[in-house]
């Protein structure tokens, strides 16, 4: 399968050294056959980049046909299914796989001091896979799409729906292959390649986090599979668990969805705190407050993250002290979180802050994540969550975590690790702007829908009382500002690869191994294996001589 | 560095290799464990709730069936661990007889469950079937969840059977000291193994008065 031949294995620096990752080879087909993790990432940049353009229009037609009370644009069918559309391509094709298939695929290795993943062809089958889920997902988005919502809830996924229901869960079903090998590479490669020296004191942060991640990939995804195949024998051949009129229980789906789906939140919004704790450290030139803090709250997020799914279910019926269980280890999980919050600011006082692209992103990112953190606060309370469940409350809290947080951390680690990646620079100004436009666009967007939720505004609706025709319209025009936010880095990141600077190894005076290669790195990632001395955020030893200029 | 044959690109010492090897695979089958989870969680669900029905509905499964089966299947387990005995101790030919003998129970178990399926159908208690008749909701919960567990834990059977089959033909895998291959598709063997001691148990104790 792979067309290369077997190499020395102890080669001498000048062989090495040769051309970087990018340039070792031209062709098509060694993009499309490579192992090299850091062109796979590239590959998962595109197709993951392409998944998000489609969901953002699915997003604008919703935001269109929201200007008016009546809903004139789409019918309500076409509105359950642009929502539908919209929510399973950005669950499972953006946020869960965004910055883990990319960032971490490209980082991971070169922030141990590996060569590569431990393996490179599983991670290769994996991309594939997701490209078939992909192209499932796009037979189905042409043929009309699903009215299920993401959620897919039974038994209205298995009996009455209309559309490509099983498609869409076979997409899903799919993707989750891809979810599961690439956990499992990174939990291989973090225990088995770690260069000498690199202990697991010495880790970095976003080592730590995708740690986790990965933990939650390879254990809640199969009980989603599961789910799935039970909803696909229930429709296709009646064979179900669910159905009431096959003897089957709908709460049962329920909790099974939601024990993969409230840990699946923190598939999506781990990775995003492992970068954000990159950037804020190396914004600073100061080493991390409470490194161990930082590293086993990740952990803890993902523990207590299997206890909660029930605070999903607060008004299906279950038992009030199931309820009150879940509400306290609800809140009891926003610990880890609040903790990693607190170490970033405590990390930004008093350092040498530079006001950087990258930290624009972060300083954003935290301002959303708090938000939307503290309405899930808000909504894990079982008597609030009465009151606004299924209300666009709701939705503007998820919106705050989900697209404040991972997208707008997925912007800052592009900004961040883009000379890295590419070996050039960006123009800083406008990188920037386009993170204020996209803070302000975000909350022009978003937080009419809390004023809107609280005052009763139901979600997956498209008719609506005219009283909240205002606050629709300024969301709908937030949104077009935020879709300019989005836009911008296209163009001047695009514009970069041509004409932009070249970068340097350690353009912003980082301690990371990876900033230790060449920008772009080479094929193997370093010339000489290298051997770790020193914590992962020494920044007084580091700083400012790391700060390199040739 | 003498017995490096076979190192593979991320890694600079065939030891480590190994180790990965194994890792990973212990990884993959602890989420294959959290697939067959959530039936087991269904399951326990529903013995708590209608306990009397549950036990009621299992007693149509024909539990000496069942129980062959089990014994089959631990004994195609117990060849599987001969195997990698066996290639730890360089005794190709071994390695290949245990495989194969493992491989061949494993078909019988699955000829064992399909005159199983068969009986039950004829019986009526194949659900989705013009045949199918049921005494009560729970009855009919229960068969669906044996049929879906026991249909996933075959196509894990059938997988299973053709990894043996391939470690068995493969001269490679069976001639490696290490005996990465062969391990791993026993770790891989045991695990189905280990899903039908649960089973059993789940689906068809339950029914012993
Ligand atoms: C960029 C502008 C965006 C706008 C204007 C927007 C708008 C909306 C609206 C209005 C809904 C609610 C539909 C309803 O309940 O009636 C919704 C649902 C949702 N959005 Fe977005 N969204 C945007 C971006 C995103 C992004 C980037 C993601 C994820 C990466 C995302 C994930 C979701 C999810 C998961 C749902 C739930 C779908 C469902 O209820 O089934 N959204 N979005
Ligand atoms: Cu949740």
């Amino acid at each position: 399968m792979n067309a290369e031949p077997p190499k020395d294995r102890f080669q001498s620096p000048q062989e090495d050294s040769g051309p970087s990752y990018l340039r070792a080879g031209h062709t098509l087909r060694s993009w499309l056959l490579t192992t090299d993790h850091k062109r796979i990432a590239i590959l998962y940049l595109f197709a993951i980049s392409f998944f998000f353009l489609v969901g953002a229009i699915a997003a604008a037609l919703i935001r269109l046909d929201l200007l008016t009370p009546a809903g004139d644009l789409l019918t309500n069918d076409g509105y359950n299914r642009a929502f539908s559309l919209h929510g399973i391509i950005m669950v499972w094709f953006f946020l869960i796989p965004s910055i883990p298939n990319t960032f971490g695929n490209f980082l991971i290795p070169l922030m141990i001091g590996a060569r590569d993943l431990a393996f490179p062809r599983l991670n290769l089958l994996s991309w594939y896979i997701y490209v078939v889920a992909g192209l499932v997902t796009l037979y189905v988005v042409l043929g009309g799409g699903v009215d299920t919502g993401w959620t897919f809830y039974t038994p209205l996924s298995s009996v009455y729906a209309n559309g490509a229901v099983v498609a869409a869960i076979l997409a899903v079903f799919i993707s989750g292959f891809s979810s599961i090998l690439t956990g499992l590479n990174f939990i291989v490669t973090i225990h088995k390649l770690r260069a000498p020296g690199m202990t697991w004191g010495r880790l970095p942060l976003f080592c730590w986090s995708h740690y986790a991640t990965s933990i939650i990939f390879v254990l809640a995804t199969p009980v989603l599979a599961i789910t799935l195949l039970l909803v696909a024998a229930e429709r296709l051949i009646g064979i179900g668990v669910f159905d009431p009129d096959l003897g089957g229980d709908p709460l049962l789906f329920q909790h099974l969805f939601w024990f993969y789906s409230h840990p699946a939140v923190y598939i999506m919004v781990l990775p995003a705190l492992g970068v954000i704790s990159e950037l804020i450290t190396c914004a600073a030139h100061k080493r991390i407050f409470g490194y161990w803090f930082v590293a086993y709250a990740s952990i803890a997020i993902a523990v207590i993250g299997f206890f909660v799914w029930g605070h999903h279910m607060f008004v299906s019926g279950q038992s009030f002290y199931a309820s009150a269980v879940f509400s306290f280890l609800s809140i009891a999980v926003a610990v880890p979180s609040a903790i990693k919050v607190y170490n970033w600011t405590a990390t930004l006082y008093k350092g040498d802050v530079e006001l950087s692209a990258p930290l624009l992103y972060a300083l954003g990112f935290i301002g959303l994540f708090v938000a939307g953190g503290l309405t899930g606060l808000m909504v894990a309370m079982l008597a609030i969550d009465v009151h606004v469940h299924d209300t666009y409350f709701v939705v503007a809290h998820f919106h705050y975590i989900m697209v404040g947080g991972t997208v707008t951390a997925f912007f800052g680690a592009m900004h961040y690790w883009w000379p890295k990646i590419t070996g050039r620079m960006y123009n800083e100004n406008l990188a920037r702007a386009s993170a204020i436009i996209i803070l302000v666009g975000f909350n022009i967007t978003f937080f009419p829908l809390f004023v809107m939720g609280y005052e009763g505004m139901p979600r997956r609706y498209h008719v609506y009382p005219e009283q909240f025709q205002v606050l629709q319209v300024i969301a709908s025009s937030g949104s077009a500002l935020l879709a300019l936010g989005y836009l911008l880095p296209v163009f001047y990141l695009g514009w970069s690869l041509f004409r932009g600077e070249r970068a340097t190894a350690n353009p912003w005076g980082a301690t990371g191994l990876e900033w230790t290669t060449s920008s772009p790195p080479p094929k193997h990632n370093f010339v000489e294996q290298p051997v770790v001395v020193r914590g992962p955020y020494d920044y007084p030893l580091a700083h400012p001589a790391s700060r390199d200029n040739g | 560095m003498a017995d490096s044959a076979g190192l593979k690109e991320p890694f600079h010492q065939i030891g480590r290799q190994h180790e990965a090897d194994r890792f990973g695979m212990l990884v993959f089958l602890a989420s294959e464990l959290m697939l067959f989870g959530g039936i087991f969680a269904a399951a326990m669900a529903l013995r708590i709730r209608d306990g009397a029905d549950y036990v009621a509905a299992a007693g149509h499964l024909k539990l000496w069936l069942g129980t062959a089966n089990t014994a089959i299947l631990l004994t195609s387990s117990l060849f599987a661990a001969l195997a990698v005995e066996a290639t730890r101790a360089g005794q190709a030919r071994w390695t290949g007889r245990a495989l194969v003998a493992a491989a061949v129970l494993g078909l019988a178990f699955l000829g064992v469950k399909g005159f199983e399926y068969a009986a039950e159908y004829s019986e009526g208690l194949m659900p989705a079937t013009a045949i199918a008749h049921f005494d009560g909701r729970i009855e009919q919960l229960f068969m669906d969840l044996y049929y879906l567990a026991t249909g996933l834990h075959a196509l894990h059977v059938s997988l299973g059977i053709l990894l043996l089959a391939g470690a068995a033909w493969s001269r490679r895998a069976r001639e490696d000291r290490a005996a990465v291959l062969v391990g791993n598709v026993a770790l891989y063997w045991h695990l189905v193994d280990v899903v039908w001691i649960f089973l059993y148990p789940t689906l068809y104790l339950a029914g012993v008065k």
